[in-house]
């Protein structure tokens, strides 16, 4: 009795593999930290003397790109896995490609907008409003960042399990792919609550 | 894997749970006793204001403490950083990280934890940690001053000591983090064949329910980590209000942020938390009591009922650690009102047990002995804790020796001899003997003695008035003079507890050599799945994998053939 069971089948009792509880339990870790932050918001909004409304200050069709952008993301993330599902390797780079290159985009994009904030002397220490705006998007970008590691990682040289163990790596790309799904989540939140609101 | 290991993926660098389980407990009885160490020369100045402190009042610097004389920076540095050291680097990874990780894979009959890789970063990243507070030391202005609680505005203004505080507190949460998710994963899908919930032994209980509050108390603090670095590195104002004077200058801040703020995210992680120290402890008493009784516990699924629900109602008791910030009487009777129905469950655990060793043929050997001090220490713990919670006596008591009193009433003779009581339990397992017996004893008795001639006596100076944090022992106040004499009693009774614990390190190591040889696999007698392993349990624990047919505690049944019976064996229908 060496190995660990349920990495690959679901236990019958659970319903699960052992990796997708593991993902679950950290996404739930993940809604309590970015909950904090959300709740920081309100706080600091709610104390506030005047709280400017978001789209003065925020460039709202560059958001909207972003968004439209993370999206698609997710669209090609659920690609990425069906197809690997129906044994479609082909089918599988290339949507994972996508994911990947989407993402890059999302923080090219995001990069030019912090630059233009530098530019006209916006920091963090302005007022609250852009200290929590560089911390929320600043967090959710180091989450896209994580993700665009891993994914290539699995684009790379994690492929290799694909010869050695299919399922287990079908498996990785669904968990992967939940984790790329929540880091959009947090957008489609934050997006609404800081460029329009 | 198992059957080729080098020395370092053997020892250092290992995935096995066991090894895991060990380097936390070694190296958080080395944070215990470092932070133990540190409130021993606190001890000193609030005993003997401002006299060179003897032996290592030399080595100390000119920096902390010119001429033996310790300075007020250096007797905050010191006060931060026992409480985070006792309670982020100490209590818990002794509590969760070693026993969690040496006993609960066992207890569930798994061949190890469910992710070993993460496992491993968990303990690297822990240590990682532990040894940037130990570097911060070293900076200059030296460690985080601002008390372990960190509140603003003043650990805004704090000296860089404070940034390396923060960036340890993101190691250590990351790494109860992943800790955290692997027990759940763990408990959820390893459990062995027939090994149902209701026939888990009530340590894992309390660990499902510690990793749970791990996983979901924690970020807060990380997000709170994370607003205080912005305010100390970007100069954001999240913790700094408008209109603030420091030293009668007008801080160069944006200002409009709160200094609640920062208290409320942290006591949403601090009450919790301590309920992440305890529910291990529990467990562990659980365990030798119904090892020692001889009989099943009293109660067992009231106490799995209770303890869940205790965590869920830890969430929402926070603010009762801030009754003075000004809050409205309808948050405040909220809190109060949840404060009071939190501790009932803990009086409903405590109740079972006792219970439980009714006409129970009690063996008192060294596990014993630390479980049953256990029961009154936490008890006076607690009950000390009811005055606290309600905000008309905490108006008066709030921030004085008596909080003092009455946490470390329920940490140090309560959660810590429960730790004792686990390590003396646990020990045979896996070194294959037991732990001496005298020095035992000698450890044992003049701690007990200790613990009550340091903790009772912050209860009187508490409830004269005197103010915990105080450089000189509140010698300066005329209201204090009356209790001031406690300190040297204090002290002397903390010095002469370290001296108690010098037969405790002395068997830790002399044991695992010259001990007691073990007479079986099971030397207790237990029911349990962990004894029904080899001694020590080898690279995957279980030779076969065991089946389990009945509950965790079935001692002395009825027409049985030995008065306990393994959760592995079908026994009498």
């Amino acid at each position: 009795m060496d190995t660990i069971p349920y990495t690959v089948k679901p236990r019958s009792d659970t319903g699960l593999y052992n990796a997708k509880l593991g993902i679950w339990l950290f996404l739930a870790s993940e809604v309590m930290l970015f909950g904090a932050l959300f709740s920081t918001y309100i706080i600091l909004r709610v104390l506030g003397q005047d709280w400017p409304l978001g789209s003065t200050i925020l460039n709202v069709p560059i958001g909207t790109v972003n968004t439209v952008i993370l999206i698609t993301s997710s669209i090609t993330m659920v690609f990425a896995w069906t197809s690997l599902k129906k044994k479609n390797w082909g089918a599988h780079k290339l949507h994972l490609g996508l994911t990947i290159g989407l993402a890059i985009l999302f923080l090219i994009i995001k990069g030019f907008e912090y630059a233009a904030k530098f530019e006209h002397h916006h920091y963090p220490s302005e007022s609250t409003f852009m200290a929590i705006y560089f911390t929320l998007t600043g967090l959710h970008a180091l989450h896209i960042v994580g993700g665009i590691v891993v994914l290539g990682y699995f684009f790379g040289p994690g492929a290799k399990m694909w010869q050695s163990d299919p399922d287990r790596f079908t498996n990785r790309i669904e968990i992967v792919g939940l984790y790329w799904h929540f880091v959009d989540l947090v957008w489609i939140f934050l997006f609404p609550v800081l460029y329009l609101l | 894997m198992g059957h080729s290991q080098s020395f370092w993926t053997k020892y250092v660098f290992s995935t096995d749970h066991k090894t895991i389980g060990i380097q936390y407990g070694v190296t958080s009885l080395f944070f215990l006793l470092f932070g133990f160490v540190l409130m021993m020369i606190m001890r000193w100045q609030l005993a003997y204001p401002e006299q060179p402190i003897p032996w290592i009042g030399q080595w100390l610097g000119d920096a902390r403490a010119p001429g033996g004389v310790m300075l007020p920076e250096f007797y905050n540095e010191l006060g931060a950083m026992h409480g985070t050291i006792m309670v982020f680097l100490g209590v818990v990874p002794l509590g969760v990280g070693c026993f969690g990780n040496l006993i609960v894979p066992l207890q569930i009959g798994a061949p190890d934890m469910c992710f070993p890789k993460l496992n491993m970063a968990s303990y690297w990243v822990f240590l990682l940690g532990g040894l940037v507070m130990l570097f911060s030391f070293f900076l200059p202005g030296g460690a985080a001053n601002s008390g372990w609680t960190a509140y603003p505005p003043l650990a805004n203004i704090a000296t860089i000591g404070q940034t390396v505080w923060i960036l340890g507190m993101v190691f250590l949460i990351t790494s109860s983090l992943l800790g955290g998710i692997n027990f759940i994963a763990t408990i959820f899908q390893l459990r062995a064949p027939g090994l149902t919930f209701m026939r888990l032994p009530f340590f894992v209980w309390g660990q499902l329910v510690t990793a749970f509050l791990l996983l979901l108390a924690f970020p807060p603090l990380e997000a709170a980590g994370i607003l205080q670095l912005m305010d100390r590195v970007a100069g954001t104002s999240f913790f700094m209000p408008s209109g603030l004077l420091i030293s009668g200058e007008v801080p160069d801040v944006s200002g409009g942020g709160s200094v609640l703020l920062w208290q409320h995210l942290f006591w949403f992680l601090g009450h919790p938390e301590v309920y992440v120290i305890l529910l291990p402890a529990i467990g562990i008493v659980t365990e030798v009591f119904a090892n020692n009784i001889r009989k099943p516990i009293w109660g067992y699924k009231l106490m799995v009922y209770s303890i869940l629900f205790l965590g869920f109602i830890s969430f929402v008791v926070w603010a009762h650690h801030m009754y003075l910030t000004g809050m409205g009487t309808a948050i405040s009777a909220f809190f109060q009102a949840t404060t009071m129905i939190i501790s009932i469950p803990s009086v409903i655990v405590l109740t079972c047990l006792m219970i439980s060793m009714w006409g129970g043929s009690i063996r008192f050997n060294m596990p014993m002995l630390f479980a049953l001090a256990f029961i009154p220490m936490f008890g006076i713990g607690g009950l000390t804790g009811l005055p606290l919670g309600l905000a008309a006596t905490d108006i008066y008591l709030h921030d004085t020796y008596y909080v003092i009193g009455h946490f470390h009433y329920v940490v140090a003779p309560g959660v810590i001899f429960a730790l004792f009581a686990g390590i003396y339990y646990w020990y045979p397992k896996f070194t294959g003997r037991y732990m001496n017996e005298f020095l035992g004893h000698l450890h044992f008795w003049p701690s007990l003695i200790c613990m009550n001639i340091v903790f009772m006596p912050m209860m009187i100076q508490g409830l004269a008035g005197m103010s915990r944090r105080m450089y000189d022992g509140g010698a300066i106040y005329s209201h204090n003079q009356g209790v001031l004499d406690w300190n040297i009693f204090i002290s002397m009774g903390a010095w002469t507890l370290a001296l108690a614990q010098i037969p405790f390190i002395i068997s830790f190591f002399m044991s695992a050599f010259t001990g007691k040889k073990v007479e079986s696999d099971n030397p207790w007698q237990a029911t349990t799945l962990e004894w029904q392993t080899p001694t020590p349990p080898g690279h995957g624990n279980f030779e076969t994998i065991p089946t389990v047919y009945h509950g965790p505690y079935e001692y002395s049944v009825p027409g049985a053939s030995k008065d306990f019976t393994p959760q592995n064996e079908e026994g009498v229908k």
